[in-house]
């Protein structure tokens, strides 16, 4: 089974690095953001009580990997309809190969390209607008994006299998994912001080909310806070079912 | 290499259930090339679907390559080859790197993979496509690359599904003659669908003819051609057609005689040798033969007259049961 993932997961890479349009596209997002929403952070942050440590590039940065790891693993999906439309799927799944490797090949692939993103995002950050946090903070934080990536994009790949439509599927993960994005603080902190009652509480049942409070401890360097813990344990707890989905969904005879 | 026993599939469409095969009996051995012939909507992808564990009878037992087909899906996706319908290459990679990859999921080292590729290429006229993405191939050359890739860890048994459609006359002709000699060469067992007759006709050893999810015919082409319609026999006479035409009649199992002014029409199991007891009979009676003629019945008409309906007609695919395969 090993064997089998580390064949899928080279024939992945191989084929993303040939055409390496994926990284650029994927880029673009955090990029604008970075560039046209940043500096409004900067004044926001300055005159908002209640904002959180740290300056506003430490609150950023962090949730623009998050929202790039979340967006890329969410539409992992499309890529795996697109191979089961021109037959690459069944193709594979007619082998001996292990059908939990087919899955475990590609989830390794998009959470490598998930920290490549985030490497992308950080060196700008760090060139272009003086980001000043710990290095051992910033790798924990590409740690949490490749963590990310593999829950999202196995949860993607179990979704796609099941939908099987190219055209609803990207139409449903828009819809998932923005109230998800908003309810988790990506652009402005939901903090008890900034959010009314309602919206705080809400933003803490989303678990995303969490991965992204970790990432930003990370950044600080804060070692000794819950937050980081919490953080981590909520996200090793979504890849778990994440994972534990996609090996179902794959391993299913009539998928 | 295959027996089936009530293999069934149903799916449930819009609330109601849809039976796309309803509980097949058959039997293939090793070395035969079968044919699973019938319209589109049929039931044979369903089939293949089941027989290749993509999909999971609801109904019947089966072994594959001597594997149980339910309890050893694994074992028998070890041993078979399949090939797609709708092709099966990524747009992206590179003919050489599919097959390599492909060849090492079924546990085949490196260099064993790269060596059998170049084998297979050489023999399926890929070798000099190695190195060009699988998007730039002709419709021919992608479908023998297919089918490279269903042998490639030579297997015992090979699934071809519908083989040749979308190709040109002579893209078909040129995949007719490789399945022909890579399984002679290879000695192994295939089966393949299709919903043309000629092809049935011209590859395989057993025709199972299939339609609305039974098998509603089973023989060599032959067979099922002298079975159902019997040659068409046409025999010019200079006078006396009536006599003729009568004489006709006496002989074993012709039926369908018309008479026309000179010309006598007639079907009989086996033309061929009906033939001479006529030309004795006629010849004692002193009527005068100016010509004779055999067609063997096409396998057009043995699906006439086995289905009510030309294969034409079943080109019309029946919306429903696409709709199952879709799902």
């Amino acid at each position: 089974m090993l064997r089998d993932t580390w064949l899928i997961f080279t024939r992945d890479m191989t084929l993303s690095l040939r055409s390496p349009t994926w990284l650029l596209i994927g880029i673009m997002q955090p990029l604008l953001y970075l560039f046209l929403f940043g500096p409004l952070m900067v004044t926001v942050a300055e005159h908002t009580p209640g904002f959180p440590s740290g300056d506003a590039w430490k609150v950023l940065t962090p949730a623009l990997i998050v929202q790039t790891a979340l967006f890329s693993g969410a539409f992992a999906g499309v890529g795996l309809l697109t191979e089961y439309r021109v037959g690459v799927v069944d193709r594979f799944r007619t082998t001996a190969a292990s059908r939990s490797a087919l899955l475990f090949g590609k989830v390794l692939a998009q959470a490598v390209q998930a920290a490549a993103q985030s490497v992308l995002i950080v060196l700008v950050t760090l060139l272009v607008f003086d980001l000043d946090a710990p290095l051992s903070g910033m790798l924990l934080s590409l740690a949490i994006a490749a963590v990310l990536a593999i829950a999202l994009s196995s949860g993607s790949y179990a979704l796609a299998l099941i939908l099987k439509s190219e055209a609803a599927f990207p139409s449903l993960m828009n819809a998932v994912l923005l109230p998800l994005l908003l309810l988790s603080g990506v652009l402005l902190p939901v903090t008890e001080e900034m959010a009314p009652s309602w919206l705080y509480n809400l933003a803490r049942i989303n678990p995303l909310t969490h991965v992204v409070d970790a990432e930003r401890a990370a950044f600080r360097g804060d070692w000794d806070s819950s937050t980081l813990l919490t953080g981590s344990v909520v996200l090793l707890l979504l890849a778990a079912l994440a994972l534990l989905w996609g090996t179902r969904t794959f391993r299913k005879e009539n998928a | 290499m295959i027996t089936v026993r009530g293999l069934a599939r149903q799916f449930a469409v819009r609330g109601r259930t849809v039976d796309a095969v309803k509980g097949i009996d058959f039997d293939v051995s090793a070395g035969e090339l079968v044919g699973f012939l019938g319209p589109n909507g049929a039931g044979k992808t369903t089939t293949l679907r089941m027989l290749t564990t993509l999909l999971r009878p609801t109904g019947g037992t089966g072994t594959v390559a001597g594997c149980d087909l339910l309890a050893d899906p694994q074992g028998v996706r070890r041993r078979i080859g399949y090939v797609a319908q709708g092709g099966s290459s990524w747009p992206e990679a590179r003919v050489a790197e599919e097959i390599e990859t492909q060849a090492r999921l079924y546990g085949l080292s490196r260099a064993e993979a790269r060596r059998r590729g170049a084998l297979l290429a050489d023999e399926l006229d890929l070798a000099d496509l190695g190195q060009r993405p699988t998007k730039t191939l002709s419709g021919g050359q992608r479908r023998r690359l297919d089918i490279a890739l269903g042998l490639v860890h030579g297997p015992e048994l090979v699934f071809l599904d519908e083989p040749t459609t979308g190709l040109d006359p002579q893209s078909r002709a040129n995949l007719w003659d490789h399945v022909r000699r890579m399984r002679a060469e290879q000695g192994m067992t295939v089966f393949l669908t299709t919903h043309y007759l000629d092809e049935a006709d011209a590859l395989c050893d057993r025709i199972l003819v299939t339609d609305h999810g039974t098998i509603v015919a089973e023989g060599t082409p032959d067979e099922l051609k002298s079975r159902v319609a019997g040659d068409a026999v046409t025999v010019e006479v200079a006078d006396r057609a009536e006599e003729a035409a009568e004489l006709a009649h006496r002989l074993p199992g012709a039926h369908e005689v018309t008479v026309n002014e000179t010309t006598v029409r007639f079907r009989v199991a086996r033309g061929d040798t009906a033939l001479p007891e006529l030309l004795r009979t006629l010849d004692a009676q002193d009527i005068t033969m100016t010509s004779v003629k055999v067609n063997r019945p096409t396998l057009d008409d043995v699906f006439l007259s086995l289905t009510g309906r030309s294969l034409r007609d079943g080109e019309r695919p029946d919306p429903a049961v696409e709709a199952t395969h879709a799902a």
